[in-house]
């Protein structure tokens, strides 16, 4: 007997992550510097750290409830009135193991064998994997370098997402940099509300916006009622290991989403949780310091690949810029950037239809690697 | 130009050429090299020095921390004493502060015997200097904001989503 006859056809039909193959790629070079990561490289803030070890040493170590720590929860709600959003600490928020946990209960929980679930492309790798493993039908959305990869109706229409019943945003998006205002989400919320979908709105990236302030489609007219806005402190507050998201939503959604998590997580991670919260109490200063270091690299990047000649259209968001390829082969590229000047980075194809012919690089790492790095670039690019 | 967002860079890292501050600040290098020189002509940059982490040097090198009780009279104000006192080039800092003294010094040298002998034969002689207390630095942790610990490695996956 072997387990590969029993493997579920869920899982089969979804192919390795192409992501994977740049790892292994990437691990066999020495002195690699890489521009392919996808976490920030700064510590979770010191308060936030001490305030888990903490808990520990008061021997809480416990479950907290399903849906996470009281206090937790209305820290959060106090929080996310800052991007306009107001949802009840008692039913209207759930924490979870990473907001990866979350959009994957938002698939288990809101999709239906065969529901269409509408995905803009390039997107962060997890979306179309979880709407598979849920039975649901993925149907790419590409978006355009021409339009900064934002997400219009024209796209939406243009893909068939007017049949789709879920639709799946991401902005400050992973891996362009992309984001959306508020009146370019006025456009999307008025198609979603025409063709009746609900949507799954990934705002993991909301603290990181350099030119604005965060805008959410759940804060549009009639929007509330149809929209799982999911966030986490991984990125804004570099806690990626302590696996920390939360999902927002009404009453009877998150009872849902609730229902697949107390079975199947119980509860988010306890430790994780007393961090969070003292995140959320003191660590202001610290994301800002952290962002305003990122914005530096991010205009520095740019301004590399503009006088290299690359064409990058200005990202606003998130730790990424996605510039174009010269001769438009991200994957030759890539590789011959690995083999030649040491330098890893990701292609855009990996993020699926609209990311070929582009680069996804990543400046969550130190100026003095991200200037060496460019320098490699640059001598790669110009053959010298 | 944004003066606090190129001081603030600079307080990081002093030695970043005006080309890399200027692609940081979206700004153009003859514009940064300007507030730069502005910078320095209005006395607000008055210098720019390497953190040294003196336990990894060679050389003997000690520094102390020397609180200094002063007695104003009617002639002779903080102003004239501090003037007096961070003339000596042995004085790497010297503050007027709050609290159950009125200098804060740092003294520099190449021994103990020299620190002590410069607080004893310079400092406490001052005739308004009525009393000193000296504290040798046994060791240091963090300097000007910079631990100086062996650091973290970056142990984060080299490519990740």
């Amino acid at each position: 007997m072997t387990f590969g006859d029993h493997l579920s056809e869920r899982v089969e039909q979804v192919p390795p992550s192409g992501i994977r193959r740049f790892f292994e790629l990437a691990e066999e070079v020495d002195d690699v510097i890489s521009l392919g990561v996808g976490e920030p490289d700064f510590s979770a803030p010191w308060a936030a750290r001490t305030a888990a070890i903490d808990s520990l040493e008061r021997g809480k170590t416990s479950y907290t409830s399903n849906r996470g720590m009281r206090e937790l929860r209305e820290a959060i709600s106090e929080r996310v009135t800052r991007y306009g959003q107001e949802y009840d600490p008692e039913d209207e928020i759930i924490v979870t193991t990473g907001a990866s946990e979350a959009v994957d209960l938002a698939f288990r929980a809101f999709v239906d064998q065969g529901d269409v679930v509408a995905i803009p492309q390039p997107s962060y790798i997890s979306y179309t994997p979880g709407a598979l493993f849920a039975g649901g039908e993925p149907l790419p959305v590409p978006t355009h370098a021409e339009d900064e990869f934002k997400l219009t109706p024209e796209a939406l229409e243009a893909a068939g997402a007017d049949e789709a019943d879920v639709l799946v945003l991401c902005y400050p998006n992973n891996p362009t940099g992309a984001v959306m205002t508020d009146d370019e989400l006025a456009d999307v919320a008025e198609f979603v509300r025409e063709h009746d979908l609900i949507v799954l709105s990934d705002e993991i990236y909301a603290d990181l916006r350099y030119e604005d302030d965060h805008a959410s489609i759940a804060t549009h007219p009639g929007m509330r009622e149809r929209t799982i806005v999911f966030n986490g402190f991984s990125k804004a507050y570099a806690m990626t290991g302590l696996r920390l998201g939360y999902a927002m939503g009404p009453p009877e959604a998150i009872d849902a989403m609730n229902k697949v998590h107390q079975y199947a997580m119980l509860s988010a991670p306890t430790t994780a949780q007393y961090a969070a919260l003292e995140a959320l109490r003191s660590c202001d200063d610290a994301v800002e310091e952290m962002v305003s270091e990122y914005d530096r690299r991010r205009r520095f990047v740019l301004a590399r690949f503009e006088e290299m000649g690359m064409d990058c259209f200005e990202a606003k968001g998130a730790f990424y810029v996605f510039p174009e390829v010269p001769d438009g082969d991200d994957e030759a590229f890539a590789e011959g950037l690995l083999e030649e000047q040491n330098v890893a980075l990701v292609p855009g194809s990996v993020f699926g239809s609209g990311g070929e012919g582009h680069l996804r690089v990543s400046y969550a790492t130190s100026m003095k690697e991200l200037r060496v790095a460019m320098n490699r670039i640059e001598a790669y690019v110009t053959g010298t | 130009m944004d003066k606090r967002s190129l001081l603030d860079l600079l307080r990081r890292d002093a030695r970043e050429s005006v080309d890399d501050i200027a692609r940081q600040l979206g700004a153009d290098a003859e514009a940064v090299a300007a507030a730069l020189d502005e910078l320095e002509a209005d006395g607000v940059v008055r210098g720019y020095q390497a953190v040294v982490d003196w336990d990894r040097v060679a050389d003997e090198h000690v520094r102390a921390q020397v609180e200094v009780d002063v007695e104003l009279d009617r002639e002779t104000g903080y102003e004239e004493i501090a003037t007096r006192i961070a003339r000596f080039p042995e004085v790497a800092t010297l503050r007027l502060v709050s609290g159950d003294y009125d200098f804060f010094i740092e003294v520099e040298g190449e021994s103990m015997h020299d620190v002590s002998n410069f607080v004893s034969e310079r400092i406490a002689p001052i005739p308004e200097v009525t009393k000193t207390v000296t504290h040798f630095v046994m060791d240091s942790y963090k300097e000007e904001g910079i631990e100086l610990g062996d650091g973290d490695d970056d142990d984060r996956l080299s490519v990740s989503p």
